[in-house]
């Protein structure tokens, strides 16, 4: 066991794939020199070289179109979009090609690629760079679609999306890039595709992932002391989503809330409250709440706390379920 | 015709089917090779006819004719290996049989009975991506991926490989076909780009594109373009050739513009006497590659009547291929649609498939409903 931060994690985890596999190549812009704006690359160009940390032109299209191209000669290569909002100039690469290559070529090619997207709101900073744009890549047929919540989880899961068959989007939360945690280099103790229960309760279940875990693991403790125990569940796939662990916990709770800074309309919340909806309506004490991002752009950083979720909005949501 | 204007294609075959001398350029081959290429030409012009009679008969959804269009597919058919890897456009039969893809891959696509059925890693012919200008950049990466190879085994034949793209004067518009530029020209990518201009993107002729002949887009990205006749196999032979010698030895990707005129529709839903005068066509008629190269060959008594009649009837033939082919193209299983979108799929997904298969297997009756 070791202590890192979530970003240093993802730094490990990317040289332990690298060594374990000399087809594993990164592409990004500034990735190389800088080692990445956030430093999630850091001396891993001086180590492997400037063919497998590729410094890229700015042209996000081309990264992820160009990566597919290193995929069908045999490279697995892992994309690094600088922030969210830069992950839209590479969209039709990402949603036309890179995921529907595997159904075009009748299940015959595979295109292991990895992108990883910084994402979410909370560091104060410019247009397009606090974006959660997941919702468009869970809603594509053809895509992993994974986030990170802790250090421990940042390593495992980049590596197995690394050595997983499909292309995988990798969201990172970055206001958490510094939050150090214990990490076991030993063995991953879950699968890619799985959720990870943060904290047992029978009360309520919520659900989250990546930078809104920890929001809602405060919220949770706070319910605590007024005497509701919360199951906090760490969603990590939004593509798939673990149901099978998501069924187990609203089976025994009967409530459900969901947390994310991606907009309210048609965000991951719509899904799991439908799905849930769908499977557990005889037996929901409460309809399934959101708690989201506003249906707005998102707010200059000033503005910012008014957007994201707050411990104070998921304790609402949570008195909002009981008072059915 | 003034060799010394750029502007003006390379051509060492005229329309009225005669070699001409170029200072630069020469075609170099066989009498074998040439009745190869014309043999070639014809049976991809056969697939072309049919193809677009299927369709007008209900039998294939839509056809994207080429004729006109086989010169510069026979030309590149003779420069490419087999460790060449090449991404099409959907025009591009001729090199789509030149590479081995079978009638029932080839016809699928056009019937809705499948996608890119072939297998596009041992043919070494990319599926074809229907968004224009979406592969070139796919191309470069993979080229991207020869130089890499290359690097650490230089002595590995496999990795003497070039990149083929082509692509229209349409899809020269779109930003991806510039990022590609971009890149290869960054990474001095082993990719020979073959801008395809036909002329017309459905109704829009290329001053719309571009005010400049397109093979100069290459000197903006710094990388070589030249211009060719595309009507000329052999001309489009010896400048793709260059270009792919260039690419191989690792000087760098080349763009060739290969000028060509697609004598038919965009596709069989298209009319293009809603946009452009059938005298233009009938002009273009005249610049035939089919027609340059048999009066060569007859002229050079390569070939004579006899060898045509022969070919006539091996067309014949090869035309109740395609159809009965057509006829017989099993639907894909909707399993097949399930099991395609990922290797590791969720549970929402396997229980997605379980119930359209139950459907299937049981449709629930009218009483049922009730």
């Amino acid at each position: 066991m070791t202590t890192l931060t979530l970003a240093k994690a993802l730094n490990a985890g990317l040289r332990a794939s690298m060594d374990d596999d000399p087809k594993v190549v990164l592409m990004g812009e500034d990735i190389g020199a800088l080692g990445g704006v956030f430093r999630i690359t850091e001396g891993l160009r001086e180590d492997f070289g400037p063919d497998r940390v590729i410094d890229t032109p700015l042209a996000e299209a081309g990264i992820v179109g160009a990566a597919i191209g290193l995929a069908l000669r045999g490279y697995r290569p892992v994309v690094e979009i600088q922030f969210d909002g830069f992950v839209f100039p590479a969209f039709d690469q990402i949603v036309n090609q890179l995921a529907r290559y595997r159904s075009r070529t009748h299940g015959r090619v595979s295109l292991p690629v990895v992108i990883r997207i910084p994402f979410g709101g909370g560091i104060g900073a410019a247009e397009h760079h606090s974006e959660s744009p997941e919702s468009y890549f869970v809603h594509t047929p053809g895509l992993q679609v994974v986030s990170c919540a802790t250090p421990h989880d940042a390593y495992w899961l980049i590596r197995q999306a690394i050595a997983c068959l499909d292309p995988v989007i990798f969201f990172e939360p970055k206001r958490r890039y510094y939050a150090k945690g214990d990490v076991d280099l030993a063995a991953p103790d879950l699968a890619m595709q799985e959720a990870r229960t943060v904290r047992r309760g029978d009360d309520l279940t919520v659900l989250c992932y990546g930078p809104m875990v920890q929001t809602c693991l405060d919220a949770a403790k706070s319910a605590a002391a007024e005497g509701r125990e919360l199951e906090v569940i760490d969603l990590r796939s939004l593509a798939p989503f673990d149901m099978a662990t998501i069924r187990r916990s609203v089976h025994r709770t009967h409530r459900a809330i969901v947390v994310h800074e991606a907009h309210r309309t048609l965000g991951p919340g719509a899904e799991l409250a439908a799905r849930l909806d769908e499977e557990f309506f005889a037996e929901l004490a409460a309809p399934v709440l959101r708690v989201a991002g506003w249906d707005t752009v998102y707010p200059p950083a000033r503005s910012e706390m008014h957007y994201l979720p707050t411990v104070e909005r998921v304790l609402d949501a949570v008195d909002a379920s009981f008072s059915y | 015709m003034d060799s010394d204007d750029p502007t003006q294609p390379i051509q060492l075959l005229t329309p009225d089917g005669r070699l001409v001398e170029h200072p630069q350029f020469r075609w170099e081959g066989s009498d074998e090779q040439l009745v190869t290429m014309l043999r070639q030409m014809r049976r991809g012009r056969r697939l072309d006819i049919e193809g677009a009679a299927l369709q007008r008969h209900g039998e294939l959804g839509l056809w994207p004719p080429m004729m006109g269009q086989e010169g510069y597919q026979a030309g590149a058919a003779a420069v490419l290996t087999p460790q060449d890897m090449v991404f099409a456009t959907y025009r591009d039969q001729l090199l789509a049989l030149a590479r081995g893809v079978g009638l029932p891959e080839l016809l699928a696509l056009w019937r809705g009975s499948g996608l890119s059925r072939w297998d596009s890693a041992t043919l070494q012919l990319a599926p074809y991506s229907l968004i224009i200008g979406s592969h070139p950049l796919h191309a470069v990466g993979y080229a991207m991926g020869i130089a890499y190879d290359k690097a650490h085994h230089p002595d590995d034949r496999a990795n003497d490989a070039v990149s083929f793209v082509c692509y229209g004067d349409g899809a020269s518009s779109q930003g991806d076909t510039s990022e590609a530029l971009v890149f290869a020209a960054a990474y001095r990518a082993p990719v020979v780009f073959c801008c395809v201009n036909n002329q017309w993107a459905i109704s829009e002729p290329t001053a719309v594109q571009a005010p400049i002949p397109l093979y100069q887009r290459a000197f903006g990205f710094g990388i070589p373009g030249i211009r060719v006749d595309g009507n000329d196999p052999l001309a489009s032979q010896a400048v793709l050739g260059w270009a792919f010698e260039h690419a191989r030895s690792g000087k760098g990707p080349v763009l060739v513009e290969a000028l060509t005129y697609r004598m038919g529709p965009h596709t069989t839903s298209d009319d293009p006497t809603k946009y452009r005068p059938a005298e233009l066509t009938e002009q273009w008629r005249a610049k035939d590659p089919i027609d340059r190269l048999q009066k060569l060959l007859l002229r050079r008594q390569i070939i004579d009547q006899g060898w045509l009649d022969v070919m006539d009837a091996e067309l014949d033939d090869f035309g109740a291929q395609i159809r009965t082919t057509c006829h017989e193209l099993p639907d894909t299983p909707v399993e097949e649609v399930f099991d395609n979108v990922v290797a590791h799929p969720g549970l929402d997904l396997l229980e997605q498939r379980a119930e359209t298969l139950g459907w299937i297997a049981t449709p629930p009756s009218e009483g049922d409903r009730a």
